[in-house]
This record gives C-alpha cells, sequence and structure tokens, in this order.
C-alpha cells in the first residue's frame, strides 16, 4: 500500500521546484549565493569526505585480500577489486548517503529555520522568489561540486587501499598499482560522475522541500531535517538502481 | 490608501475573517487590535497575499489586489515594507546586507549608492556603527529599528507591522511606536499595524479598527475608544484595573 499523502508530497515537490526553475530576479545575486553554497556545501565537505574513503578503500583492500586468499588467484586481483568497488559503488552512492545526513540536514534546518522565523516571508513580502534565491544556488553548488568531491573520493579511496594494503602486507605496491590499472574501463569513472550529479540534485532538492515547507516551530525544524535525510537516502537508493540498470546494462 | 471589501477566509470549517471591510487611509497609522487569536495576523497576511483569501476584494489605491497574478503583485510588494513579529532579519547576514537586500535585489544602484542610502536608512531609524554587526549581536529593539529600515530601503507606499512590540519594554515599545508614526507621516505611507499593546493604541492610533473572532466590530479614532459602548471592546481595552481607572477619569471629565 502506498504510503498516505505521497502524491500530495510529489505535487507540493514538483510545485516547488517550478518556482526555483523560475527566472532569476538578478543572475548576480544568484551568482554570488552559487558561490557562497559551494563553500559551504561543497568546500566544507572535503574534509568528512577524505577520512572516510580513505578507511573506506583501506577496509574494501582488506576485505577483498582475505575473501581472494586462493593461490589461483593473483593478487594483483585486490586492486582491480578495490579499483572497481570505489569508482562503481562507493565514491557516488556511499558518498552521497553521508552527504545527504550532512548537507541534507543542514539545508533542511537553515530553511527550516527562516520558515519558522518568517525570513522567508519578509522575503516573499518583498517581491523576491524565496524559492529560487534560497534553493536554487544550492542544487546548482551540489550539482557542480559534488562531482569533484567523487573524484577526491576515488582517488583518496585507492590511495588508502594501497596505503593500508601495504602496510599490513596482504598485497605490494607493484601488484595493487599493477591491479589498478589493469584493464580500467574509463567509463566506470563517467558513470560515477553522472550518478554523483544526479544524487547531488536529489539531495538538496529534497532536503530543500521538507525544510522550505515546515510548519510550526523547533521540533518541527528537527522533525524536517530527520525526514530530509531519511527521505533522500531512500530515492538515492532508488535512483541508484535505476540508473545502473540505466548506465551499465 | 488600501480598502478591503467583504473580505472572508476559513482555514477548514474554521471560519477566521468573516467579511470584513475597511478603508485604511493614505499617511495615517492605523491600528487593529483584537485578543489573540481573533484573525489579526491572519487579516495582515491576507491584506499582504501571504494567506488566500476565500472572498472578497483587496485594493491597493485603486489596484484589486486580489484579482492580480503573481507577476503584477510581485510589482506591488516591492511598495511594500514588512515589519514582522521576531523582526525576520536574516541570520547569516550583517545589518547592512539586512537592509541593502531590497536595494540588491531590484535596484541597480552603485554599491557606493546603495551604502547612502543603507546608511540613511539606518540613520532615520536612529541606528548609527551597526553595519556589520549581525542581528544576533543587537538587541531586540535594534532588531526591530533595523527591520523598520529594511522596510523603508525601497520608497515604500505600504507598511505593515505585526506586533511590533512584542517582547519589548515599554520605553523602547514607545520609540518604535514613534518611529513608525514618524515615517508614516514623513512619506505619506499607508501603514497597517497589528497589536494588542494599548499603550500603542493610545501613542499612534491615528485610525482603530477592532477584530472579535474574525468580525470587526468597532472601528473609530483612539480618543473614541473612551466613548465607545461595544461591549466586546470595552472587555478588551479596558481589561486592567488601571485602564478601568483611566476610562472613569476620562469619562469624569468629559
Amino acid at each position: 500500500m502506498l504510503p498516505k499523502g505521497l502524491f500530495y508530497h510529489m505535487g507540493e515537490y514538483f510545485i516547488l521546484i517550478s518556482k526555483v526553475f523560475a527566472r532569476p530576479e538578478k543572475h548576480k545575486i544568484y551568482y554570488r549565493q552559487f558561490l557562497k553554497e559551494v563553500e559551504n556545501l561543497g568546500v566544507s565537505s572535503i574534509g568528512i569526505v577524505a577520512i572516510i574513503s580513505t578507511f573506506m578503500g583501506a577496509v574494501i583492500t582488506i576485505q577483498t585480500a582475505y575473501n581472494t586468499e586462493n593461490p589461483l588467484l593473483p593478487t594483483y586481483l585486490i586492486g582491480v577489486a578495490a579499483r572497481d568497488s570505489i569508482l562503481l559503488e562507493f565514491s557516488s552512492t556511499m558518498v552521497a548517503l553521508i552527504l545527504a545526513g550532512k548537507v541534507g540536514s543542514s539545508i533542511a534546518s537553515e530553511l527550516g529555520t527562516m520558515r519558522v522565523s518568517e525570513q522567508i516571508d519578509a522575503m516573499e513580502m518583498m517581491g523576491v522568489n524565496s524559492a529560487g534565491y534560497l534553493i536554487l544556488p544550492k542544487i546548482l553548488a551540489a550539482m557542480f561540486f559534488n562531482p569533484i568531491l567523487a573524484l577526491v573520493s576515488m582517488f583518496v579511496g585507492i590511495f588508502g587501499g594501497w596505503l593500508v594494503g601495504t602496510w599490513v602486507g596482504v598485497v605490494t605496491t607493484e601488484q595493487y598499482l599493477y591491479g589498478i590499472r589493469y584493464g580500467l574501463n574509463s567509463y566506470y569513472i563517467t558513470y560515477g560522475i553522472i550518478k554523483t550529479i544526479v544524487f547531488a540534485y536529489i539531495i538538496t532538492s529534497v532536503s530543500a522541500y521538507y525544510g522550505y515547507n515546515v510548519e510550526g516551530g523547533s521540533v518541527e525544524v528537527g522533525k524536517s531535517s530527520t525526514k530530509a535525510v531519511v527521505y533522500s537516502c531512500v530515492v538515492i537508493l532508488m535512483f541508484n538502481l535505476i540508473l545502473t540498470q540505466l548506465l551499465l546494462s | 490608501m488600501i480598502e478591503l471589501i467583504n473580505v472572508c477566509k476559513s482555514f477548514g470549517d474554521k471560519v477566521v475573517l468573516d467579511n470584513i471591510s475597511v478603508r485604511f487611509e493614505m499617511g495615517k497609522t492605523n491600528l487593529i487590535i483584537g485578543q489573540s487569536g481573533s484573525g489579526k495576523t491572519v487579516l495582515l497576511k491576507s491584506i499582504v497575499g501571504l494567506h488566500e483569501i476565500d472572498s472578497g476584494d483587496i485594493f491597493y489605491s485603486d489596484i484589486n489586489f486580489t484579482k492580480l497574478d503573481f507577476k503584477a503583485r510581485k510589482e506591488i510588494r516591492k511598495q511594500i515594507g514588512m515589519l514582522f513579529q521576531g523582526g525576520a532579519l536574516f541570520d547569516s547576514n550583517t545589518v547592512e546586507e539586512n537592509v541593502r537586500f531590497p536595494l540588491d535585489m531590484f535596484t541597480n544602484k552603485t554599491i557606493e549608492e546603495k551604502r547612502e542610502r543603507v546608511n540613511f536608512c539606518l540613520k532615520r531609524v536612529r541606528l548609527e556603527n551597526v553595519n556589520d554587526l549581525y542581528p544576533s549581536e543587537i538587541s531586540g529593539g535594534m532588531k526591530k529599528r533595523v527591520a523598520i529600515a529594511r522596510a523603508i530601503a525601497l520608497n515604500t507606499k505600504y507598511l505593515f507591522c505585526d506586533e511590533p512590540n512584542s517582547g519589548l519594554d515599554p520605553m523602547t515599545s514607545l520609540v518604535i511606536d514613534n518611529l513608525i508614526k514618524e515615517i508614516t507621516e514623513e512619506y505619506s505611507i499607508t501603514t497597517i499595524v497589528n497589536t494588542h499593546d494599548m499603550n500603542s493604541v493610545m501613542e499612534v492610533g491615528d485610525k482603530v479598527v477592532f477584530i472579535y473572532e474574525g468580525k470587526k466590530t468597532w472601528e473609530g479614532t483612539k480618543d473614541d475608544i473612551f466613548h465607545a459602548d461595544n461591549k466586546y471592546l470595552n472587555d478588551f481595552v479596558f481589561a486592567s484595573p488601571l485602564s478601568k481607572k483611566i476610562k472613569s477619569l476620562a469619562n469624569g471629565k468629559k
């Protein structure tokens, strides 16, 4: 059975998105907001993405090594498996889920607080398209910068795999480097980037929807923040399946 | 001038505004008074279009606001300034950026011209050397004054104030009230203030409209209040022993 209100929320979401993509009042102001959001949503996430990617790369390498202890399997396959896991799934989907938590909750609580403190009403009163002014720069900034985060994640993840793999002795530098170059399909990177751009749009627009439409007070802001993260994650996982089928089949 | 004709608004089965007709004159401070929950804020938000009314008409000068599309309403809204209950200043912007916001969005002024206008507006509300402070770094009264400065930054023709004195001490309330009245008269603005502060009513109320359970039950000047025979108005205005004493003194003098 469909959850109650699903179509209502979908309708409201598309109405909001039509306002978001309406013609900006002043391109210069929107561009300035875009740069601010690149800093807020993108640059400030480099650290967390790098840390998580390093550890995940390391864990993937060790797990692959312990699962391929068969003497018939060449050791360089550890590098191949680590590379493919990171490029195909980890740096796009896993990083998107992590960013849904960090960026999604931040967007929902920021917009929710602006709603309950009447800051959004104040903008509307002035004749400003508040949805466009507040949300469009966030969506564009995430779609622009998240692919950079994905590339950072790919590089750092593979680096983390090498660092820990050689340190614990499950693979040598030569075997690992051979593995990550063996049969490399550059489309995997394109595939990861396409997914990242779609996920960036989902994270920012779904979270903005929940934040922008808050009614009530601080408790509702907290609840909307939680909903933003949960629904962003669910939609990301659904689109991950759809995109994987579309792009890899 | 703003005129409301037979304005009705309901939320579900609850009727919040019941056939309200009233005219607010230019250059005057018009007050809407009533108990909490009487429909004052809904009325104010309906006039500015933040709530869509169910029936009736709202005229800004000769323009029927209710019949306008979104784009045309935006043009009217550029002439409207609004002071919200909590100030509604943008937290992440400085005082200067807050006041400059409408100028950034709707004018092609240079940075210097905008700064000049911001400083003029801040000076007009008697605030100086606060340009670089954030809303969290200034007092409640200062926030209200910054909000007024922002409201008048674009030569405003209509000013709406929702509970401008909430959370302020009587002295600061007086400052805000007088500021609103001065600005209204100086720029010939049509000002509508929502309040249940009787000090404000007595200080600045050129015209007073009393709302009771969504209906307009009385209108007059601040001086008429003392002689009004409307039970609901008297119950509301003269609720405290002090105000009862003032009324008896006023009637005694008469």
